[in-house]
């Protein structure tokens, strides 16, 4: 019985506003609540008043929920489409399907920087509640800390990006959300990414207590690295997806672009690699503390700087959907403060800290600073590309480009570099090795050689990429098994066999990622070096080879989608004469956005992907189309998920769920070689 | 909201693939030749997208002109000078190594070498250092383990 039924829907639409409001509010309270947890324990933990210290925990936890609610009510508009939210007007219509009024929520300026500080909080109250065995003194200045970097967001929020702003009159329907965001692969690349990089606030929020505490300890080094390893898995899996992304939707199957966005996000990803190798020489030897509080603060200040630059615009970029150079100067601002605060308290205390762990030049340690030292300037590689076409025109007035050319051939030799001393530093033993240690490795390294000479051979057209990428490839996985092997000790098969099983989670761990670099190396070169391509004019039931591969243009149709029109191709494909079925390639536009967005036909296979593209139609009729052969595509993302999949196991391993609040009352013991 | 929609146009006019049929030459040598002068080579009105990439107006243009050049009998260096009269060093995604823009080449080497030589510094000092030794509180403990007190 609906008697009123103008009356009910104006409930209805009361009731969400209310909702909405109440999302507005919590966000105020939990800036305020973040206020509160900076001040107080970081002051409690300057006096050791204990009774200050405790607040920070149940802060962290109100904060969350807070921010939580807030996040839920402005979700809540985003899918009831509650067009009197000016946010949910420009980047929603309520033709949209529901899966992306949800990651529409996060598909924009504003309600990205919400998520942002979402995952701040959830990361700050996860350290207060699996925390508990941390000195009091290090968890009040943790928590203190990180609600310091969350104040800024919440007041960057509130007073430049809210959410939250109404529009007097609200408009019919919304102006829909950037097609290229409709997309399950780049629905779900920020959220990602951002646990990436707001998970590096962990390791930062460590270093900075540290600094304050005035010591650095092996249990130090033991809390800061689940942390680190989950920013650094998440970072991977963030990048791996908007490179997925980019390969099956912008329609010539590139995956990396050197592009000013991508490169922020690979920044923090390189220096989150170093530090969390560093970051054992830290928990296992005492020694390279402070360099590894500086990688910490660094971590997170590529992180901001890769915020800022996503959010200013201020290097023109593809990723042209947050433009706005305004608030670019509040996000700079906050990475001033932040970074060079860091590092000015860095300066200060740092001189203080003492390395106890002693090494030789051959030896883990020596290995790892090679590690760390590869990273951090490959990591500047990409760092001065990237801005040095700012500096051109600032300080030489010069208009100048810096592009793929230049990254590839910068940045591609400490690649290589590390990939070849990586098995050597992993199979060392610490303090002191000998070359012997390292001959474990020569099965490996003459596997990658013959692999490499076969390869060489087989190759129709010479080059060099391809077999050095077969070689580093087998190198990297041959040497993780031979080091996972060795560390079964001796005796008889089956002892080994089992005792392989109950190696550590880090071993695993370790292998994996290590593995995984290796596989993602191989699928890089062998894509690049070895893809074909065919670009041709095809009418309906025309047929076009390409190496082995035979396609027939079956037909061409026009297409209906929830909210776009689709010219949709559909080509017959033969592989050596077998029928390897049909590939939809389809062209859409998006007419309430009135944008076109490509949507490649893939055959995804274990050796190779076979990617069709249809393009415009051609004035004496037919319709360009483009063909690729894309030999081990799969292999780049395959890898980079391994290497994720290793961090997650290395996070199991039981080590840091019994010690990892354990104080170490003594120093551990060097065993004796 | 304009500007954003209009830098998502073009990136978006870039994105459907680029070489069209009526591009290519019959002599595959040249092509390929064309192929990759076309990757270090700027789409002017794009956002960081060679014109190999990219699939707006002006970039075609770019790609015909290369091809004309290559016909005509240039050599990659002639039509890179041509290109670089026309619409200044922009135009290169691979900055050359002169002048000011050493500095971009030689920065990572010179940081890899400063930080090479710190690092070697690092592990040979602390090796003159000497051995691990005891900090006076823990002498004292030790002292206390090793008389059973």
């Amino acid at each position: 019985m609906t008697p009123h039924p103008v009356g009910a829907a104006k409930r209805l639409a009361y009731t969400g506003g209310m909702i909405v409001e109440f999302g507005h509010f919590a966000l105020v309270l939990a800036f305020a609540t973040a206020l509160v947890q900076m001040v107080i324990p970081l002051i409690g933990a300057h006096y050791r008043w204990s009774g200050w210290m405790a607040v920070a925990s149940p802060a962290a936890t109100v904060q969350v929920l807070l921010v939580a609610f807030s996040f839920a009510a402005l979700t809540y508009a985003f899918v009831t489409s509650d067009f009197s939210l000016r946010l949910v007007v420009l980047n929603s219509h309520t033709d949209k399907p529901m899966l992306y009024k949800v990651t529409g929520v996060w598909g924009n300026h504003e309600g990205s920087l919400l998520l942002w500080v979402l995952i701040l909080a959830l990361f700050g109250a996860a350290a207060a509640w699996f925390g508990q065995q941390l000195p009091p003194t290090l968890r009040a200045r943790v928590l203190g800390v990180q609600a310091s970097v969350g104040v800024a967001f919440y007041a960057f929020i509130i007073f430049t990006s809210n959410p939250f702003t109404r529009l007097a009159v609200p408009p019919f329907n919304g102006e829909d959300l950037n097609p290229l965001l409709q997309d399950p692969g780049l629905a779900f690349h920020p959220p990602f990414l951002y646990l990436g990089y707001v998970g590096l606030s962990m390791a930062f929020s460590f270093a900075v207590a540290a600094l304050l505490e005035g010591r650095v300890d092996a249990a130090w080094g033991r809390w800061v690295r689940p942390w680190t390893l989950a920013a650094w898995l998440f970072l991977t899996i963030g990048i791996a997806l908007g490179s997925w992304w980019a390969y099956y939707e912008l329609g010539w199957g590139g995956f990396w672009f050197w592009d000013p966005v991508e490169n922020a996000s690979f920044m923090p990803w390189l220096i989150a690699a170093a530090l969390l190798h560093s970051a054992i020489v830290v928990e296992k030897r005492e020694a390279l503390k402070s360099w590894t509080i500086l990688l910490a603060i660094l971590a997170f200040g590529f992180s901001l700087v890769g915020t800022f630059i996503v959010r200013s615009g201020v290097l023109t970029s593809v990723h042209a959907f947050a433009n706005d150079p305004e608030r670019g100067v509040y996000i700079l601002a906050i990475l001033g403060i932040f970074t060079g605060g860091a590092l000015a308290l860095f300066a200060w205390r740092a001189p203080t800290m003492q390395a106890k762990g002693v090494f030789g030049v051959v030896s883990r340690e020596s290995a790892l600073v090679a590690n760390n030292l590869l990273l951090a300037v490959a990591c500047f590689v990409v760092f001065i590309g990237t801005i040095w076409p700012l500096i051109a025109e600032m300080a030489f007035d010069r208009k100048l480009s810096v592009g793929p050319p230049f990254f590839n051939a910068a940045f591609t030799p400490f690649v290589i570099a590390l990939a070849i001393i990586l098995p050597l530093g992993s199979i060392l033993p610490w303090k002191r090795g000998t070359g012997a240690t390292m001959r474990k490795m020569l099965p490996a390294a003459v596997l990658a050689i013959a692999v490499a000479g076969l390869v060489w051979a087989m190759e129709t057209e010479r080059s060099l990429g391809g077999p050095l990428g077969a070689a580093l490839g087998v190198w990297l996985v041959v040497a993780s098994l031979i080091d996972l092997w060795s560390r079964t000790g001796r005796g008889p098969l089956s002892g080994r066999l089992s005792r392989l099983t109950r190696l550590p989670g880090a071993d695993w761990g370790k292998a994996l990622a290590h593995g995984g670099l290796g596989i993602t190396i191989f699928g890089v070169a062998a894509l690049v070096t070895w893809e074909q391509e065919k670009i041709e004019v095809m009418n309906i039931g025309d047929r076009m080879t390409l190496g082995a591969y035979e396609i027939v243009l079956e037909d061409v149709s026009r297409v209906q989608g929830p909210n776009y029109i689709s010219t949709l191709a559909r080509m017959h494909v033969y592989e050596d004469g077998r029928d390897i079925g049909v590939l939809p390639a389809e062209k859409r536009v998006y007419p309430v956005a009135q944008m076109p967005t490509t949507e490649a036909g893939i055959d995804n296979g274990f050796t190779r992907d076979f990617y069709a593209v249809i393009g415009d139609p051609q004035t004496g009729g037919g319709w360009a189309v483009r063909v690729y052969i894309k030999p081990f595509a799969n292999w780049v993302w395959g890898g980079a998920i391994i290497m994720a999949l290793g961090g997650i196991v290395s996070l199991t391993d039981r080590r840091y769920r019994v010690a990892a609040g354990a104080r170490k009352a003594t120093p551990q013991p060097v065993p004796a070689e | 909201m304009r500007a954003w929609l209009a830098g998502a146009m073009l990136l978006v006019a870039t994105a459907a693939g680029a070489v069209q049929p009526d591009e290519v030459l019959d002599d595959p040598a040249l092509e390929a030749r064309a192929r990759a002068l076309s990757e270090g080579i700027r789409c002017l009105v794009c956002r960081n997208e060679s014109i190999d990439e990219s699939n707006a107006d002006l970039a075609r243009d770019l790609r015909l002109l290369v091809r004309e050049r290559l016909v005509a009998g240039d050599s990659d260096a002639e039509v890179i000078d041509f290109l670089v009269d026309r619409y200044g060093e922009y135009v290169l995604l691979n900055p050359p190594a002169t002048g000011s823009t050493l500095l971009l080449w030689g920065a990572p080497l010179a940081l890899l070498l400063l930080g090479g030589g710190v690092a070697v510094a690092h592990v040979r000092g602390q090796r003159k250092a000497g051995p691990e030794t005891l900090s006076e509180a823990e002498e004292a403990r030790l002292k206390d383990l090793m008389s059973g007190r």
